[in-house]
């Protein structure tokens, strides 16, 4: 007599990012059975990084990180995974070139689904059964207009190397069966057919596995899809002459109001007392300005100042966004990297001194 | 002093001026170099690190000992739980 063999608990990859769809997507497979873990990617760009860079103490408790808080819910594990540095060339040299704005949304799909890919062939490699069969996204065709698309779906299986182990519950009945579906390991019928912009079958969805909280990101996951931060980036490109960037630096697009008066000076300064806080950790890598005289913003001086007539110019544009505003002259410190600091005292800017064309993003 | 038992010792994570989520990645980095039962302090001046490691910790089964406030910094002291997700 055959022992009855147990059948074989499968296991998946799902890429979690916070959002309702992705958790939709985890949840289906959940319900088919599949034990799933999430994996969430750091990129430098996401939303994510920001909203808890600037949250204030208490205050903005819930300012939770989604992904961990999704992974809560679902009661999965969650690895989160830093692909800054990798990321760069994604961002820098998209083969499949930008959407609206910087995002390189097809190429970074097809990089995050490749690390999946990678952490799964490593996990069967040396967990043996405990290793992952396969890949799951939230992604739902018609979605989004460059990446969510039905010519798309099959690039992002093949150039990620996932090929027919990157599975989409929520648009798998409009795309040819994959591995799972073929094996038995989930039941297609159960799968579901979502396409278009419409997020009306993913709320009933919701409802249906009763989930009444969750994030949803309005443009995109990250911020490259926001137009006024890629345009910061794009300036900061000009202004470096290069195209290039380290994590500081787009940590710091995220962030205050930014204007460069000069070429060769861009000035960061604070909006509110989240972002002071924030830019305060910068302090010993930028030359920063403060006022002395009157509450006042941080400034960080991205940049050099050619003369003393420069450095009279940003202290009064400072000056100009502190509680001096309209006093007749304000004094404050500009303090260098490295610690050494100087008193000015300026008329503040007027409006009419501070062109909009200053602005940057 | 020097005993057999290391269970006293306490590992210590300077996360300090990274934001999140960093301090939870390099937790988790940590944590894979760390047997079942070590305990590791987790340092960080992002205050959302008093939600989000305690929230790592509970979806990956380590259990917190402890967080606090010291200032600008604040602190979670967890132990390792039974997988240390050196897999990946
Ligand atoms: S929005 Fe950002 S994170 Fe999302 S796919 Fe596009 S580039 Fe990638």
């Amino acid at each position: 007599m055959t022992e009855a063999t147990q059948p074989i608990q499968r296991r998946a990859i799902a890429l979690v990012s916070g959002g309702l769809d992705s958790m939709l997507a985890v949840k289906v497979m959940q319900e088919q059975g599949i034990e799933v873990e999430g994996v969430n990617f750091f990129t430098g760009f996401c939303v994510e990084g920001h909203t808890h860079a600037i949250r204030k103490k208490d205050k903005d408790k819930d300012k939770r990180n989604n992904a961990l808080w999704v992974a809560e819910q679902l009661g999965i594990k969650m690895h989160i995974i830093d692909i800054s540095e990798e990321y760069k060339d994604v961002v820098l040299n998209p083969k499949h070139g930008y959407g609206a704005n910087l995002n390189p949304c097809l190429d970074c799909k097809i990089f995050m689904v490749n690390q999946a890919t990678l952490m799964i062939n490593k996990a069967r490699e040396f967990a043996g059964d405990r290793g992952f069969d396969f890949i799951v996204t939230g992604e739902v065709i018609g979605q989004r207009p460059k990446s969510q698309r039905k010519e798309t779906m099959p690039i992002i299986s093949q150039e990620s190397g996932a090929d027919d182990r990157l599975l989409r519950p929520l648009c798998a009945k409009n795309l040819p069966a994959t591995l799972p579906e073929r094996e038995g390991w989930v039941n297609r019928d159960e799968l579901f057919d979502f396409s278009g912009r419409n997020r009306k079958p993913q709320m009933a969805l919701a409802k249906h596995f009763g989930l009444d909280d969750f994030a949803q990101p309005a443009g995109g996951c990250c911020f490259l899809t926001d137009e006024s931060y890629s345009n910061k980036l794009a300036d900061l490109w000009k202004a470096r002459n290069e195209r290039r960037y380290e994590l500081d630096d787009i940590m710091l697009l995220k962030v205050g109001r930014h204007l460069r008066p000069k070429p060769h000076y861009k000035l960061i300064i604070s909006r509110e007392e989240g972002e002071n806080r924030f830019l305060e950790g910068y302090r010993y890598m930028f030359t920063s300005i403060t006022t002395v005289s009157c509450p006042g913003p941080l400034a960080l001086v991205d940049g050099n100042f050619e003369n003393e007539e420069e450095l009279q110019q940003a202290a009064a544009i400072v000056a100009r966004y502190s509680k001096g505003r309209v006093q007749d002259e304000v004094t404050l410190e500009i303090r260098q990297a490295d610690g050494v600091a100087r008193q000015v005292t300026v008329k503040p800017a007027l409006p009419d001194d501070v062109p909009v064309a200053w602005n940057v993003g | 002093m020097w005993g057999d038992d290391m269970s006293d010792v306490i590992h210590e994570l300077d996360t300090r001026r990274l934001l999140c989520p960093m301090p939870v990645i390099k937790t988790q980095n940590k944590v894979r170099t760390l047997q079942t039962g070590d305990q590791l302090r987790v340092i960080s001046t992002d205050p959302g690190s008093l939600n989000d490691i305690p929230a790592w910790c509970r979806i990956n089964g380590h259990e917190v000992l402890e967080t606090g406030e010291q200032g600008h910094e604040v602190y979670v002291l967890l132990r390792v739980g039974e997988d240390n997700g050196a897999l990946f």
